[in-house]
């Protein structure tokens, strides 16, 4: 019996991992008025050819960005991978503001030693010179992390391009039954790895504060329960078991609790959970739905959603002094609230009308903004620089993820090849 | 995009977690078999003059009950064959499942919750009508289970919707 559900189950992985693979693309719909041009030369080891493209992968993170065009290689007049290559005319002709140029070394034991740097082409001054070691195997981290070096010397923000994404997806598994699947991915999409695959649905996925682990929804019991699981293990832990609802799990910043929704007592709740005692302590205690906690980044209040005004709306609770404050008043629907890294930008889901879009609120200055011009959009997640966030939307019968700049000035859609992608969890920094 | 290898340790990753996913999903239907068989209620004797058993649409009595959008109240279509059920269901011990849906539109966990909330409308009801609350089981399925594909009115409509089963 073992046996057979042994090779059910490698026919399965392998039949996924032919057939049903859901990669991203990346399709930029807008971009800044005056993006930063710059050059990538091709890095490479010798005379041989490396088994990933480093300077396409690091052009393709920055033009990802918005914020930055790159120069075709075809156009590009010489290959430099050292100081001495460098002719400052080539690249003025070009129209390129910066230049990345490098090198890769085959180290004695097989490793990589890959020297790059940044240069200013007007100034002819070097601003990033780094060594970074790796293997054939990591070639493509090392990559993102050249991408995030040089996105961070000419912004000044710190760069994300070695972050992860968690999302799930569903594709038809005949009849009228689908797939689900938990997915984790690098921030570009590629490297996409399953976490998890089921016949009942799989929802809300978040990450831990070190980025080794998720929480999620998972039906595969009949109800919903949360489950934790470290990504590349197959050790999962269910968390929950209660009758009614068990979701919306968020980890807290400094790693010891989730904040979760049970309805155990007759209606939804927000609750804690220690991962310690394993104790649940309520939060709330209202008649109305509340749902889709997350932590403020100080780690000492909840963003919520509540229908107790009359319609879904967002709520801040301190959980020392049990304080509540409504958040939200533009509209019959704000909902889902993720708070960016600053703790001072809110993002949500807003009904414009008939249409789901997501905004922005500065807690601050009360600034509202509608961000996305896409149709049914749905789960914001901000990256962990504060500079872009995720979601998910629709185009035809597919909901696929796209990405919008927290200024609204960059957008680009995500599409997948097959099936629905949908509810993106981007991870905190990883290094 | 380029196709990428997985790697071995990973693949016996997978392979383990499919394998847990395998053994609670073959539960999962041990359990919702019985729930459906359940337990007997003497498929339409002639001593209760009930044809009810276990099909809860028998005589073409409605089971699936329709809502606006972000609201849980019952349209008197729907309290109307519910108050056929109730009599059909009252003293007797039929297990039944009611479960929630949401449209597409607005945040998943939020449905989840606005799933829930209709499905307790029925049970509600129910147990006014002196059905025993113990024989019915609420499970909300939120957006993520919808009747009609589609992202149009009509979709909507029909998956807004209560089942009982």
């Amino acid at each position: 019996m073992v046996n057979t559900r042994l090779l059910l189950a490698l026919s399965l992985v392998l039949g996924f991992a032919l057939t049903a693979r859901a990669e991203l693309t990346i399709e930029i719909t807008q971009g800044v008025d005056d993006p930063t041009v710059i050059a990538v030369s091709p890095i490479e080891a010798g005379n041989a050819v490396l088994p990933e493209d480093i300077s396409e992968i690091v052009s393709a993170d920055l033009r990802r960005s918005g914020l930055f065009n790159t120069i075709d290689r075809g156009n590009m007049l010489s290959f430099p991978r050292e100081a001495s290559e460098v002719y400052f005319k080539d690249w003025r002709v070009l129209g390129a503001q910066y230049l990345v140029y490098g090198k890769g070394e085959r180290q004695p034991d097989g490793r990589l030693k890959v020297t790059f740097s940044l240069v200013q082409v007007a100034g002819e001054k070097t601003v990033l010179a780094q060594v970074v070691h790796g293997n054939d195997g990591n070639l493509r981290d090392i990559a993102h992390y050249i991408s995030d070096k040089v996105y961070e010397a000419i912004t000044g923000i710190r760069g994300a391009f070695s972050t992860r994404i968690a999302y799930v997806t569903a594709t038809a598994g005949g009849g009228n039954r689908l797939i689900y699947r938990l997915m984790v991915a690098d921030a570009d999409g590629a490297r996409e790895r399953l976490m998890l695959e089921s016949r009942e649905p799989l929802m809300s996925p978040g990450w831990s504060p070190d980025g080794k682990e998720l929480v999620y929804v998972s039906f595969e019991t009949g109800r919903p329960a949360v489950f934790r699981q470290r990504l590349g293990n197959a050790n999962r832990e269910q968390l929950t078991n209660f009758k009614g609802l068990n979701g919306a799990p968020a980890w807290s910043p400094d790693g010891r609790k989730l904040a979760l929704v049970l309805s155990k007592d007759g209606n939804p709740e927000i609750y804690t959970l220690d991962l310690g005692s394993r104790q649940f302590t309520r939060i709330t205690n209202h008649f109305s739905i509340d749902t889709e906690p997350n932590w403020t980044p100080d780690g000492k209040a909840l963003i919520f959603t509540s229908d107790r005004g009359g319609s879904p709306q967002i709520y801040k609770l301190t959980l020392a002094s049990g304080q509540l404050e409504r958040l939200t008043f533009r509209g019959s629907y704000n909902a889902r609230p993720r708070l960016a890294p600053d703790g001072r930008t809110l993002v949500m889901v807003h009904r414009d009308g008939g249409a789901f879009h997501i905004a922005s609120q500065d807690l601050v200055s009360g600034d509202f903004r509608i961000l996305t011009n896409t149709y049914l959009d749905e789960s914001p997640t901000v990256a962990p620089n504060g500079a872009m966030l995720l979601y998910a939307t629709k185009r035809g019968t597919n909901s696929l993820l796209a990405a919008v700049s927290i200024d609204a000035g960059v957008k680009f859609l995500l599409p997948a090849r097959e099936g629905d992608v949908r509810e993106p969890a981007w991870s905190p920094f990883l290094n | 995009m380029t196709f990428q290898t997985l790697k071995t340790g990973f693949l016996v990753a997978v392979l383990s977690t499919l394998l847990a996913a395998c053994s609670s999903t073959s539960t999962e239907d041990g359990a919702g078999a019985d729930g459906m068989s359940g337990s007997g209620v003497g498929t339409g004797t002639a001593g209760d003059g009930s044809a009810y058993g276990d099909d809860l649409g028998a005589g073409g009595v409605a089971t699936v009950f329709y809502f606006e959008f972000d609201k849980a109240v019952l349209t008197s279509e729907a309290r109307a064959a519910l108050d056929i059920h109730a009599q059909r269901l009252r003293g007797g011990n039929r297990q039944v499942r009611l479960e929630g849906h949401a449209d597409e539109r607005g945040t998943r966990e939020y449905n989840m919750a606005l799933g829930e909330r209709r499905a307790n409308a029925v049970k509600e009801y129910l147990t006014l009508q002196g059905v025993n609350a113990a024989n019915l089981e609420v499970i909300s399925y939120g957006e993520e289970r919808p009747a009609q594909l589609g992202s149009d009115d009509q979709s909507w409509s029909l998956n807004r919707r209560v089942e009982m089963k």
